[in-house]
């Protein structure tokens, strides 16, 4: 979720812009001892792909659909240095280009979407890489929990972010509530396609993922020489990785919904389905994934038809957010209300 | 073929690579190009072509043996002097084209070399016209046909005005109009040309001379019509003329 | 159309926006919403001028109305946001229509609404009348770290080289019968985006090279300079400065 202009204040927005730039500094010298001169077109390359991956719509259930938000991919598969260089270009042009964030946010979104989740995906994922043992099962399982971790830990940083400089005080505990809950939620599903596209990565060039360089070396010896044989090694090992990965996804997805979606119960989820679901449909009749270019991409959405693809698919998009937060929130609220109502009503 | 008087464009003697990961690629190659020649490398898939131009220039080194460009030696001493000496334009023109617009892209190897202003718009403009793209200078590369992005790459290594112009595939994915424009600029050029190609008609048409790379060694070196002309050698290293095409048939012009 | 690497945002024409060189236009907007964002959220009246400088700028640089307002809608999310303000905010409430409502969040809707609205047609303003290009010329003008402006000219150089590739791999995916239908096919969709890594990954080293190969050595070579008159800057930060002085009076009002 980008952040427009006049949500945070202008002192927070310019000391996140400080943090921000610090953030880019130390990353550019990092990607460049990283990357020497290679890291112009190399990260240049993985904005691209990560610009062009955050259309790749995942469908979850008739008519809705989610997308990458990649932080937590980049920081796994070029390293964190790059990952944050990467993640903010794509961040700059997004406010430039689209009017997507504001101009004076830009600090805010950067330090949230691009620096809280590529080092924290980092940090998790190499943390549990150093406990795991080594193996292309462990580079899935920790790109699963470092992406699941990443997209709350945005929120949480939001959240900090929004305590200092929010233009408006709702509770904390609301804001915290609203958008870590949330965002737990979105990150099961970033951590699903975060850990299928390392794995689907590792079973092919498990020398171009960063943070499964340890493992490199092991598979370099098992596959010396002999580049034909390489691949022949390779395809089984991936169709098994990957079906058991579904397995393990499926297992730990399920498992975390089901405790999230009873506590979310009363967020109504039926009845959000049913939105998603009708307007879901006249989304998807857009197709937006088959527009010519990523440019144009956005230019569809708000020329053609706007109203119902741009306009719908960001309210579908974060409304959905929105509303399931709020609703906990009313649900709470009512229930004060109704204990303080007798002197609320005087005063 | 190549004369003596002056220093051949380039001159490869007893090259041989492996990569880090113990897969051989050359095994000792031998030829030069005279200057002015066009002369095509023929071979299989897996031949070690693209292992070769990339010695070309010193992207890849650290084997044995020795390359030398107009008389210097590719080598970390004279590594500038030799990139712009030896014009390589890579298969796909997307990899090649890598700035916003065109003009920027065939300024990127004479600005690198310290070129500035009206020099440089001078050089750019000049590089255009031999390939015919003047009038595209200001577009971005991705709003070209396939064809005309072969001709803009063409023209980013003209700009450097190098010694010798190294080709890898240069007619793949033409229609073959294309193809023939393609063909009359190469012709027009006044520079020496080193064409790495499947596409031996093409070959034929363009080049006098031809080289069979095969298994990393070279496996022959003549005349084309004389090399396409004969089936046990094209068989040997797999090259196949296309159905009907016959190299006896065919007059070239030559050069 | 003289210049093909247009983005969709961008509305060609020749006006005296159009013809600022961008990186005063960048500053400019910039500058703008700077002042439009520390403007206090009571002066109401001086978010209504700030409307009325924009909608001044957009008729110089021959932007319809229609354009404009059509491209805000990619602000909408955040409406829906604001909408709800006045619902979870705290402090002194307020009964309207039978809904009680905050005080507080009243404002703060409106604030947001307000600075999101002028920040986001500003924006739009700057990259209907910018070409691509000469946006990012003028962020290297504006000292953005070159290795960052590099970056950013190879995302936009290949955005569309990469999306192209991702449109062949769901056609080539569709057209052997499959087609996403829910988390089932999750693991199809994340191979093709790990194949697209690759690819992506690989070209860059094959960039990389063709740049190696014309005398690459780290830092880009200087092509275009764009530079400014002085004229040209009081004339961008014309819209600005205005802006700064109805921020102050909005203070001090």
């Amino acid at each position: 979720m980008h952040v427009p202009d006049g949500f945070i204040d202008a002192p927070t927005s310019a000391v996140t812009g400080v943090v921000a730039a610090g953030a880019i500094a130390v990353s550019l010298r990092g990607a460049r001892r990283e990357l020497d001169e290679r890291t112009a077109p190399l990260a240049g390359l993985v904005a691209a792909f990560i610009f062009a991956v955050q259309m790749l719509n995942f469908p979850v259930a008739a008519g809705t659909s989610g997308h990458l938000l990649g932080g937590a991919l980049a920081a796994i598969l070029v390293g964190p240095y790059t990952g944050v260089l990467c993640v903010s270009v794509v961040l700059l042009m997004q406010g430039i280009l689209f009017a997507d964030g504001g101009l004076t946010a830009l600090g805010v979104n950067i330090t949230d979407m691009a620096i809280v989740t590529t080092v924290v995906s980092y940090a998790v994922f190499r943390g549990l890489l150093a406990v795991l043992p080594r193996g292309r099962r462990s580079v899935t399982v920790a790109s699963f929990v470092a992406a699941l971790v990443s997209v709350p830990a945005a929120a949480v940083a939001f959240t900090l972010i929004y305590a200092v400089g929010g233009t408006t005080d709702v509770a904390l505990g609301k804001v915290a509530t609203a958008m870590i809950g949330v965002h737990v939620l979105i990150g099961i599903g970033e951590a699903a396609i975060t850990a299928l596209t390392v794995g689907a990565v590792v079973a092919v060039r498990p020398d171009l993922v960063h943070g499964a360089r340890g493992l490199r070396q092991e598979l370099k010896l098992r596959v010396h020489g002999e580049l034909v044989d390489a691949p022949a090694a390779a395809a089984p090992a991936a169709a098994r990785t990957s079906r058991r990965t579904l397995w393990i996804t499926g297992l730990v997805t399920s498992l975390v919904l089901a405790g999230f979606v009873s506590f979310y119960a009363s967020a109504n989820p039926d009845g959000l389905e049913k939105v998603a679901h009708d307007h879901g449909i006249d989304r998807k009749t857009e197709d937006h994934a088959s527009a010519d270019s990523p440019l144009a991409d956005y230019g569809v959405k708000d020329v053609s038809d706007a109203r119902l693809s741009g306009g719908l698919a960001g309210v579908i998009g974060v409304g959905v957010t929105v509303v399931a937060g709020s609703a906990i929130f009313w649900a709470v609220r009512r229930r004060r209300t109704q204990d303080v109502s007798p002197t609320g009503t005087e005063i | 073929m190549s004369t003596d008087s002056i220093p051949a464009s380039l001159e490869v003697s007893g090259l041989a690579f492996a990569y880090p990961d113990g897969h051989q690629a050359l095994f000792g190659v031998d030829f030069a190009v005279g200057r002015g020649e066009r002369v095509a490398l023929l071979g299989p898939n897996g031949a070690g072509k693209t292992t070769l131009v990339l010695h070309l220039n010193g992207i890849l080194s650290g084997g044995t043996g020795t390359v030398t460009v107009a008389g210097l030696p590719v080598g970390r001493k004279h590594m500038a002097e030799i990139r712009q000496k030896v014009g390589i334009v890579f298969q796909d023109p997307d990899d090649q084209l890598f700035m916003p617009t065109v003009r920027e892209d065939v300024a990127f190897g004479p600005a690198a070399a310290g070129l500035k202003g009206a020099a440089l718009q001078e050089r750019v403009r000049t590089a255009l016209e031999q390939v015919g793209m003047a009038d595209f200078a200001d577009r971005p590369p991705h709003h070209l046909s396939f064809g005309q992005r072969r001709r803009v790459a063409v023209a980013t290594v003209l700009a450097m005005e190098p010694e010798i112009l190294v080709l890898d595939e240069p007619s793949s994915n033409l229609d073959p109009a294309s193809r023939r424009e393609l063909a009359d600029i190469l012709r027009a050029l006044d520079v020496t040309v080193l064409m790495v190609t499947h596409d031996l008609p093409y070959a034929l048409e363009l080049c006098p001379r031809s080289l069979i790379l095969s298994d990393g060694v070279i496996a022959a070196d003549g005349p084309t019509g004389d090399v396409l002309s004969d089936d046990a050698l094209m068989r040997a290293h797999r090259l196949e003329l296309p159905f009907g095409f016959d190299p006896k048939s065919v007059t070239t012009s030559g050069r | 159309m003289g210049a093909g690497h247009a983005h969709r945002l961008y509305r060609h024409g020749h006006s005296p926006v159009h013809a600022l060189p961008p990186h005063t236009k960048l500053a400019a907007a910039f500058a703008f919403v700077v002042v439009v964002v520390s403007t206090p959220r009571e002066a109401v009246w001086a978010f209504g001028l700030y409307a009325v400088l924009l909608a001044a700028v957009a008729y110089r640089a021959r932007v319809p109305a229609g354009f404009l307002l059509k491209r805000l809608l990619i602000e909408v999310p955040f409406v829906a946001f604001a909408v709800l303000m006045p619902f979870v905010a705290e402090g002194e409430r307020v009964d309207v229509l039978g809904l009680s409502l905050s005080v507080n969040g009243l404002w703060g809707a409106w604030n947001v609404l307000a600075k999101g609205t002028l920040g986001v047609a500003a924006s739009v303003l700057l990259a209907a009348t910018t070409e691509l290009r000469e946006l990012l010329l003028g962020l290297q003008r504006l000292r953005l770290p070159p290795l960052l402006v590099q970056i950013a000219s190879f995302m936009i150089r290949y955005g569309d080289v990469i999306t192209d590739e991702m449109r062949r791999m769901r056609i080539a995916r569709e057209s052997r019968g499959f087609e996403a239908r829910g988390v089932r096919h999750w693991g199809v969709l994340a191979k093709s985006a790990g194949a697209l890594f690759i690819r992506s990954y690989e070209r860059g080293e094959r960039v990389h090279l063709a740049m190696v190969s014309r005398g690459y050595a780290g830092s880009m070579p200087v092509i275009d300079e764009v530079t400014a008159s002085r004229a040209q800057w009081s004339y961008a930060l014309a819209l600005p400065c205005a802006a700064l002085v109805v921020c102050l009076l909005g203070w001090t009002l």
